[in-house]
């Protein structure tokens, strides 16, 4: 009797708590802390550190998820705003890092572009939203100006990476929101085409002294690595080939934990961050791979569902992209890692050893619980 | 409620897009299993092979450090290759302590080593080769090898280190290499991340840097640490699993680095820290025209080649708890009361300010009384009637007491601050310390008691003889010296003239082209170099330099560092520590000023009785090529 009142007197604490999607967190917290173990072989302060930056984006998360989804489309504008003027203000007075300007110091150093992988989605969730009913054509075009305008910023830094992330989550949200596909379809074309002309000549288009429109040098110098990593041994190739031989050796069930040898012979670098998965997969192999993606399935076909059945089409669009985004991190990751598409930093969610992901990732989890929370209380 | 708003067909569109973007996530899902399938199953083999047998790694070679090389091509600083006994831990098959007491019955490592390698071996990477022992000898290498089958993953290498043939001799201004650790590690990296080489990937930075064994930790070493580390070299080889090196796959050769020319004349060095003898002290000689710093004497002084492989404990605790303090680099951050040699400076100021013509003259009782306090004169009953040029050469106290308070503190910093005064020089050695140019805001900010902030007019008396809050270093009274010399053309001081490119052998001045001129009237510089020169004829230089076959212009002085609060100075009564500094600054030949020079002798007593006789045979070498009787003949290191 008494701990039963106990129980009911906490119970406030996972109210609204989707069940199945922490029980699916859980599992991959868990599964990413054991990797960063190993990963992080021994040195325990940065084990602490990461143990401690995944309690904070579960406290984010938990925090998010009792904030009524109403609320958030309320400050959607101002957020989008507010993350603009920063990345200005980046542009401006902006702390410079490797020849990248993309950090603002505000007596704690930002990374403003990060904030926008949010606002993006929020902002045009919220400006679909109040055309509701009656979308029409030029709408989608003032979308992609507000859509443009931070990737622009975020481009120039530059931050290719970031810049595709925070795109690809405002893109979800205004193909959601009904994008003809008689639009899409022709770019995806070009660009599957371009694809296949850079694999079939891409001896001839990277080959010394040729530069190529548009892109910097060292952009193209990473499509180059990825059609032929052995082609810079030492340098960009490096880690995507050590990846790969980690990744090959693992074979079927993997070497054991702690066991990776290419990983714990310092061949891969970056090995808790953005490299983290062929430590992984070294070590669990094949069905360890299996396991993790069956788990990152689960994670975004519930998200998916969340927001199929959202009470409106704000938290049905950003619930959509939230989901989506967390898809294209784990992909474009394990595709990087695996040596399918070229390196850009970006992140295994919520394994990658780092602070400001998830935080973002926490809150978008926390947004998908509210938006879950929201349709549970309408029908109540 | 909600619900309301929404229109049944964007719903709709939304769920079937839902659909379309779970088929499009199931399908990328499956086309990642694919590759995972394809690199683990089908390619299995082959990556297994490339993991297991040929792990490939990455080894850096070492660049060999710049030698520093004075202004007549002597060298100072070099390298020499030597044995070292290396231990690649991913290649060892058994806890390392272990290993570390077995290897110690073939070869001696002393705890000292012990310490090192421990220290160096956190943080390092497994398949890094760390020194347990350096500079073993033929015979320990003869004896390791022929065990070597019973050690995997140690390895006897040659590796450079450094050399200073000629040991203690300029030892704080070439300063020193050590083993690099961790903090040196950071700050590599740093330095790495700062720089927009774009071949500076992540993954390759840590690896640029952790062939760096040895790092300037002080000094010219520590200052010019870039230039004469160089560029590793790496090579991408093949290893086994036990972290042998197989074959070769690739590799980058290291570029040598650059070569320093000095400024500084070493034989010049070596004459002067015999002067110095068993005494403490700071010089700087400059050759006025350039800015070049000919001589750089801080003694006591220190063995820099102690430091090469770890300073041993016993060693370090002595040099540090010394209270003669020889690792102090005292003309770098040493600060003294510059005492008369104030004096010549303090003139211009008058004669620039228009608070004094060079006629103008006092009549000097022994004292001067200011308020209820007397300042006295060294000579009791005073020196009689002096103007300008005799209140230089006698080195009168009162014609500069009552200057300063004429003059008042303002126009005497403001002046003083212009000739390097409290100010940094700029020297290219890093760890220069400012001193203290007295003025109102100084005295308001270094007080944290407000009753002491304020600026009394008592305060600016004892300022016109160079005691009171005056502190300056050597080099700043040296480079004032250099600047009145020089016209009021300012010259950055510098030790390095010259950098040689180790591949080219193009040499590349440091020496800065931008110079201020002070706008000095040449009238009034002449009055002053008058009276400095009437200082080495009948004035208080006119003993240690007698017969001196140039013109030089000088200025003794002898600052107090205790108080004595008006009591009589007894030099054998008060502790050694205490007693005055001897100080002297002189410029030669005076009429076409070529050198300038300032010098402190610590607790010696007066400037003209310590410090002028030093001057003296420096400038008789310099001007006349003279070696003074009792001090070594020079002898080039083989």
């Amino acid at each position: 009797m008494e701990n039963r009142s106990v129980v009911k007197r906490l119970s406030f604490l996972w109210q609204g708590l989707d069940p199945s999607l922490a029980i699916i967190l859980l599992c991959l917290v868990v599964v990413g802390n054991i990797t960063f173990l190993s990963a992080s072989s021994g040195t325990v302060v940065s084990w602490v550190e990461q143990s401690r930056n995944l309690a904070t984006a579960l406290i984010i998360m938990w925090v998010t998820s009792r904030i009524p989804i109403k609320w958030l489309e309320k400050i959607s504008l101002w957020v989008y705003l507010v993350g603009v003027a920063l990345l200005v203000a980046v542009a401006i007075f902006g702390l410079i890092k490797k020849g990248a300007r993309r950090w603002l110091n505000i007596g704690v150093v930002i990374q403003p572009s990060e904030i926008m992988k949010i606002a993006m989605p929020m902002m045009l969730a919220w400006y679909f939203h109040k055309k509701d009913g009656m979308v029409k054509l030029q709408d989608f075009f003032v979308a992609f100006c507000l859509l443009l305008l931070p990737i622009f910023l975020i481009a120039r830094q530059p931050d290719l990476g970031t810049a595709i992330l925070v795109f690809a989550a405002g893109f979800y949200v205004i193909l959601f929101a009904g994008f003809p596909w008689k639009f899409v379809l022709p770019f995806a074309v070009i660009a599957l085409l371009g694809i296949v002309l850079i694999v079939i000549f891409g001896d001839a288009i990277c080959a010394k002294g040729v530069t190529w429109p548009l892109l910097k040098s060292y952009q193209q110098h990473r499509v180059c690595t990825l059609l032929d990593p052995s082609s810079d041994p030492l340098g960009k190739g490096f880690h995507t080939l050590q990846s790969m031989i980690a990744i090959g050796s693992g074979g079927l069930f993997g070497k054991g934990w702690m066991k990776g040898t290419q990983t714990h012979l310092e061949f891969i670098p970056e090995k808790h961050t953005d490299f983290i998965f062929a430590v992984y997969s070294e070590e669990f192999g094949l069905f360890g791979n299996l396991v993790l993606i069956i788990l990152f399935f689960l994670l975004i076909q519930r998200g998916l569902q969340i927001a199929a059945s959202a009470p409106n089409l704000y938290s049905r669009l950003l619930g959509g992209s939230v989901t989506l985004i967390f898809f294209t991190y784990a992909f474009v990751n394990m595709a990087m890692v695996s040596g399918l598409l070229p390196v850009v930093g970006v992140p295994l969610p919520f394994i990658s050893y780092g602070g400001t992901a998830l935080t973002t990732l926490g809150f978008g989890v926390g947004i998908l619980m509210s938006i879950n929370r929201g349709r549970r209380l309408i029908q109540t | 409620m909600a619900r309301q708003n929404d229109s049944y067909s964007s719903l709709e569109t939304f769920q079937s897009r839902i659909q379309i973007a779970l088929w499009f996530v199931m399908i990328c899902l499956f086309i990642l299993f694919f590759r995972f399938f394809w690199l683990q199953v089908v390619k299995h083999t082959k990556y297994s092979t490339a993991s297991e047998s040929n792990r490939i790694a990455i080894i850096t070679t070492q660049s060999q450090r710049g030698l520093i090389i004075d202004r007549n091509g002597i060298v100072i600083a070099r390298n020499f290759p030597s044995y070292s006994l290396e231990i690649t831990p991913a290649g060892v098959n058994q806890p390392i302590e272990e290993l570390v007491t077995s290897l110690n019955t073939v070869i001696k490592i002393s705890n000292k080593d012990r310490q090192n390698f421990y220290r160096s071996l956190q943080g390092a990477k497994k398949t890094e080769s760390i020194a347990l022992r350096n500079f073993l000898n033929d015979e320990e290498v003869a004896r390791f090898m022929s065990r070597r089958y019973a050690f995997p993953g140690v390895e006897v290498q040659v590796r450079y280190f450094r050399e200073y043939p000629y040991q203690e001799l300029g030892a704080h201004l070439i300063g020193y290499t050590g083993r690099v650790s961790q903090k040196d590690r950071e700050k590599l990296l740093a330095e790495l991340e700062e720089s927009s080489d774009e071949t500076n990937s992540d993954e390759l930075r840590p690896i640029k840097i952790k062939g760096i064994q040895q790092v300037g930790k002080i000094g010219l070493e520590q200052s010019y640490e870039k230039e004469l580390r160089g560029t590793l070299g790496y090579s991408q080889v093949e290893i086994t699993a036990g972290g042998r090196v197989v074959r070769n796959l690739s590799s980058t050769a290291p570029i040598a680095g650059s070569n320093l020319s000095l400024a500084v004349d070493i034989k010049l060095q070596y004459l002067m820290e015999h002067l110095y003898s068993k005494r403490r002290g700071a010089a700087v000689v400059i050759e006025v025209s350039t800015g070049d710093v000919l001589a750089f004497v801080s003694m006591p002084t220190y063995n820099p080649n102690a430091f090469i492989d770890g300073i041993d404990a016993d060693l370090w605790k002595k040099l540090n708890d010394s209270p003669e303090k020889p690792l102090f680099n005292r003309p770098l951050r040493g600060t003294y009361p510059p005492g008369s040699t104030f004096k010549p400076f303090m003139a211009l100021a008058a004669l620039e300010g228009k608070f004094r013509t060079p006629e103008q003259g006092i009549s000097d009782p022994g004292y001067f009384k200011f308020g209820n306090t007397t300042f006295r004169d060294d000579a009791v009953n005073g020196h009689g009637f002096v103007n300008m040029r005799q209140s230089i050469a006698v080195s009168c106290d009162t014609y500069y007491y009552i200057l300063a308070r004429d003059m008042g503190i303002n126009a005497i910093s403001a002046f003083m601050k212009d000739l390097g005064f409290g100010q940094i020089s700029g020297i290219d050695i890093n760890g220069e310390v400012r001193g203290i140019l007295p003025s109102k805001e100084w005295k308001k900010a270094y007080y944290s008691d407000p009753s002491k902030q304020a600026w009394g007019e008592g305060d600016t008396i004892s300022i016109g003889i160079g005691q009171g809050y005056n502190s300056y270093t050597i080099l700043q009274l040296a480079q004032a010296t250099a600047i009145i010399a020089n016209q009021g053309v300012v010259m950055r001081p510098h030790l390095v003239k010259m950098i040689e490119d180790p591949i080219t052998h193009q040499k590349s001045l440091t020496v800065p082209s931008e110079t201020t001129r002070l706008n000095i009237k040449k009238e009034n510089l002449a009055v002053i170099t008058d009276g400095m020169i009437g200082v080495n004829q009948s004035g208080t230089g006119r003993v240690p330099f007698a017969g001196v076959k140039y013109p030089v212009a000088g200025k003794t002085g002898t600052a107090q560092v205790f108080s004595l609060g008006g009591k009589q100075y007894n030099a054998g009564a008060i502790s050694e520590f205490k007693r005055d500094h001897a100080l002297y600054i002189a410029f030669a030949p005076a009429d076409k000023p070529k050198y300038a020079l300032a010098l402190v002798v610590e607790n010696a007593g007066f400037g003209a009785t310590a410090a002028a006789p030093i001057a003296r045979q420096t400038l008789d070498y310099l001007m006349l090529n003279t070696w003074p009787e009792g001090v070594p003949a020079w002898k080039t290191a083989p």
